[in-house]
């Protein structure tokens, strides 16, 4: 079982060279055959690994494999090890599972496309980066995965290469996470300086030992990682590029930028919990970014026309949710708020691409309506996603886990009232906008012409599926109230610590469960009054100064690309223009300008005249003579 | 016997070569050029005799041998050349023979 | 004999002096040979009589006269002299003057470095150098007797005047 390990990340990129070097040749149903078949196959053997992992766990709860030596230099020992834990194992079977439907999905979706066999070449390639990240066992592989993954998400947001808007949307995401990447890398020279090894394990063996908790290293490695994650999760100041990123085909969105590469920076934190256990006030400052991201998004997708925005606002928001779990300490519950995201959101995601391909391209929500009737079963899914999301309580997994983490918020020794109020908040917010979203696509007056593209068996199938993991996953972990089943966060306690709640009476903690489910059901409500029961009060208060302003604000995030142009790009494209000529490079062709020059002076003393080089023997010679005769 | 220091016959070697020196490099006729060095020839001839003759061997006077036929073979092919030169341009002018200019 | 050859050296150098600024080819080498002959002197002061003999034979008498037939030959006359006159002016002399200074200064204290020393101890015969001629330098004879032969092809090779025409006849 252990030996089979390296197969799972392995059959993408067998897939993605096979596509590589033979696709464009292949026929649609070949390329599709081994798009979705090489996930298919890492998805099979993710589910038989995990089913043994389960039932019958290996020694200390972990399975190793080395592939062998990658890099041996220095003190530098990097190889190609695969690690898998109960938190690998998770985030394993989602990437493999959820990245198989996607691909199956999209093996319909996208079959009117041109570029078809590079479409499943570059998510086989990100498939197996993703699964390398997630198996790494050391920190330099986990950076190959982390890098290979943006490189993927830039080629998959810009598919569609012929539009130079796609393109640029690309390179902002690119840019921009590559400011977190930097920061990461420098965390990572940070602990291999300290520590001498990239060998996770060992790392988080190590630090406790050497570290005091709190002292500058510790925040420093921690803070520098907290970069990375936050650049690639979009999380605040990072998160500009994901809005954007909407640009490439629904399911890259689906896969990439709302189910799994988005939370690679939750899985970095996780992994490396030891470090910021070692550093309280970058836990703080995790817990912070988390509530104030989940709000800010949260504000922008009420105001999104875009139904792709608003699912990518509504990403940023949720992935916040993860990150304010990560900093109370409340681990598992972070991961299990992933593995219902995953569901649900690519659900969404998949839906939106449905009624975005039945009309013609059209992504402006108030353009959409009435198609109830005429997606019933894309309808159903899409209310299931959007009431999962919403954390619709007791029916929809996203319950559980929103308030799985919202009870961790309050309870936990580094939560409180005020981040629990955010999640609050934001779960109403949530709410708010999910609901509009399905009130102004699927239901009221329809305002469009015709129905170009009916979704087939296959896109109707995954939907399916994907609806019923968005409806009983949230059974893997409920509150005491409601069954009190702890299977998820015990079995993520084999890997990552438990959270440290403080005891609370069950009174107490059912109260502030009944005030987050009123929340979500308010905003429910909310929405249904907005949008149908009094537009025109809607539409009102939009119109007015306050509103129109409020809307602009929201429209373009919190106005984060107007103040960065300002500050960064702006003054960064100047000193560019000043340096125009380019002064380093003007220092090497002025060696090469001097080379010249030289040459045709030395040329110059080739005058032909044989005088001359009399002359020039004679003087010659004498100065030879002086120095041997006097030096 | 006579009683010459050594050094004052090198001063006359260094004299005379100075002087064919600067008669090499001062004309600008090619006959002349070559009178010169055969100045500076004779000029280093004396100082290989006034060497092998300070030690009273036969040394400097066969080194002076050697320069002497190597004078007469030099000479001879350099007339030719000289011939052939002024043949070609008409004149004996050291610069009109410049065409390796560059 | 020590003043003899004091007043042969200053002939010397005299007549070196005017061989370097005569205008006309033939006066030069006239100079030339009384320089020579100065020179030749010189050896025989100095105990060498073989070389003396030869200074005068070979090269007074056989290269330089070589000098005078070509020059004789070239036939050039009185516009050469004009030539030369105008190719001589007095401000040439600056550099290749300076060159030559500088080059004695060098040399002058190299010569009279050490301990001052005689010129001469004795008379070399003329048999004393035939037998280390033939003895240990033998093969310096025979490199300069190749020296010559090689002088000798050359110069006969070079001789034809209408170089050009020759080879283009004597294809078929």
């Amino acid at each position: 079982m252990r030996d089979l390990l390296f197969l799972i990340p392995l059959s993408p990129f067998a897939g993605f060279l096979v596509l590589v070097l033979a696709g464009g040749r292949l026929p649609r149903m070949a390329v599709a055959l081994v798009g979705c078949g090489s996930v298919g196959i890492a998805a099979l053997l993710a589910l038989l690994i995990g089913c043994r992992f389960v039932a019958d766990p290996p020694e200390g709860h972990f399975l190793r494999q080395e592939l062998g030596s990658w890099i041996e230099v220095g003190g530098l020992n990097a190889s190609f090890g695969l690690y898998l834990d109960a938190l690998s194992l998770v985030m394993m079977l989602v990437v493999a599972v959820v990245g198989f439907l996607i691909h199956l999905y999209s093996s319909e979706f996208m079959d009117q496309e041109e570029g078809y066999s590079r479409f499943f070449a570059y998510m086989n390639l990100f498939v197996g980066f993703m699964l390398t990240l997630v198996l790494a066992d050391n920190l330099l592989l986990l950076l190959l995965g982390w890098e290979g993954v943006g490189l993927c998400s830039y080629l998959l947001i810009g598919f569609w290469y012929k539009d130079p808007a796609n393109g640029y949307a690309a390179r902002k995401a690119f840019v921009v996470t590559r400011v977190g990447d930097t920061a990461m890398i420098l965390g990572v020279f940070l602990l291999f300086y300290s520590f001498g090894t990239l060998d996770i394990g060992e790392i988080l063996y190590l630090a406790p030992r050497s570290w005091e908790l709190g002292s500058t290293t510790a925040l420093a490695a921690a803070a520098l990682l907290l970069g990375g994650a936050v650049g690639k999760s979009a999380q605040l100041p990072l998160q500009t590029w994901l809005p954007d990123a909407m640009a490439g085909p629904t399911p890259v969105s689906a896969l990439i930028h709302a189910a799994t590469m988005v939370t690679a920076g939750v899985y970095l934190i996780a992994r490396t919990h030891v470090l910021f256990e070692l550093a309280p006030g970058v836990m703080r400052l995790v817990a912070a970014i988390g509530a104030a991201t989940l709000m800010l998004a949260a504000f922008s997708a009420l105001t999104q026309r875009d139904i792709k925005r608003v699912l990518a606002y509504s990403t940023i928001s949720q992935i916040g949710y993860m990150f304010l779990a990560l900093g109370v300490g409340a681990w598992s519950a972070a991961m299990f708020h992933f593995v219902t995201h995953a569901f649900f959101k690519a659900l969404l995601f998949l839906g939106a691409g449905v009624v975005i391909q039945a009309l013609q391209h059209e992504h402006d929500m108030f353009k959409m309506g009435g198609l109830r009737k005429e997606l019933p079963l894309t309808f159903a899914t899409f209310v299931i996603g959007a009431a999962s999301l919403a954390a619709l309580p007791l029916v929809t997994a996203g319950f559980y886990s929103k308030e799985l983490i919202l009870t961790s918020v309050w309870a936990s020794g580094r939560g409180g009232p005020w981040l629990w109020g955010a999640g609050v908040l934001g779960a109403f917010l949530t709410a708010v906008y999910s609901s509009r979203m399905v009130l102004l696509a699927f239901l009221g007056e329809p305002h469009w012409a015709a129905i170009s593209r009916r979704p087939g068996s296959r896109m109707l199938g995954v939907l399916a599926v994907l609806a019923i993991g968005s409806l009983f996953a949230g059974l893997l972990q409920t509150p005491h109230l409601l069954g009190n089943i702890t299977i998820f966060s015990n079995f993520m306690e084999q890997a990552l610590p438990a959270a440290r709640l403080a005891q609370e009476a069950l009174w107490s903690e059912t109260l502030l469960q009944t005030v987050a489910t009123g929340a979500v059901l308010l905003g429910v409500f909310v929405a249904y009054v907005l949008h149908v029961r009094a537009p025109r009060w809607r539409e009102t208060v939009a119109g007015s100064a306050l509103g129109s302003g409020l809307d602009r604000l929201w429209l373009t995030g919190w106005a984060f690309d107007w103040f960065y142009d300002k500050a960064f790009v702006q003054p960064f494209t100047r000193l560019a223009r000043l340096n125009r000529r380019d002064v380093v490079d003007r220092i090497f062709a002025g060696i090469a300008l001097l080379m010249r020059a030289s040459h045709h002076g030395l040329a110059r003393t080739q005058t032909g005249s044989l005088r001359w080089y009399a002359m020039g023997i004679g003087a010659g010679t004498v100065v030879i003579i002086a120095i041997i005769l006097y030096l | 016997m006579a009683t010459v220091p050594l050094e004052h016959v090198l001063l006359l070697a260094a004299i005379l070569f100075v002087m064919g020196l600067a008669g090499v490099l001062v004309r600008r006729n090619i006959i002349f050029m070559l009178i010169s060095v055969e100045v500076m020839l004779n000029a280093a001839g004396v100082a290989f005799v006034a060497a092998g003759s300070r030690w009273g061997q036969a040394d400097g006077q066969i080194m002076f041998l050697l320069i002497l036929s190597m004078a007469a073979a030099e000479v001879s092919v350099g007339l030719a050349l000289i011939l052939h030169l002024f043949w070609q341009s008409k004149t004996l002018d050291a610069d009109s023979a410049s065409e390796m200019k560059g | 004999m020590t003043l003899v050859f004091y007043l042969a050296a200053a002939v010397a150098v005299a007549a070196t002096f005017l061989v370097i600024t005569r205008l006309d080819a033939v006066h030069a080498l006239l100079y030339l040979i009384v320089s020579l002959l100065a020179v030749a002197l010189i050896f025989f002061v100095l105990g060498a009589p073989f070389v003396a003999a030869l200074e005068v034979i070979i090269y007074a008498g056989a290269i330089m006269v070589l000098f005078l037939f070509v020059i004789m030959m070239l036939n050039l006359g009185g516009e050469a002299i004009t030539q030369e006159r105008q190719w001589l002016k007095p401000r040439m002399w600056i550099g290749p003057g300076i060159l030559s200074a500088f080059l004695l200064a060098l040399l002058v204290p190299v010569i009279f470095h050490g301990k001052s020393q005689l010129a001469t101890m004795a008379a070399v015969e003329p048999k004393q150098v035939g037998v280390v001629l033939f003895g240990p330098y033998l093969v310096a004879v025979q490199l300069a007797a190749m020296l010559l032969l090689a002088g000798l092809v050359g110069a006969s090779h070079l001789r034809r005047r209408e170089y050009q025409l020759e080879m283009k006849e004597d294809r078929p």
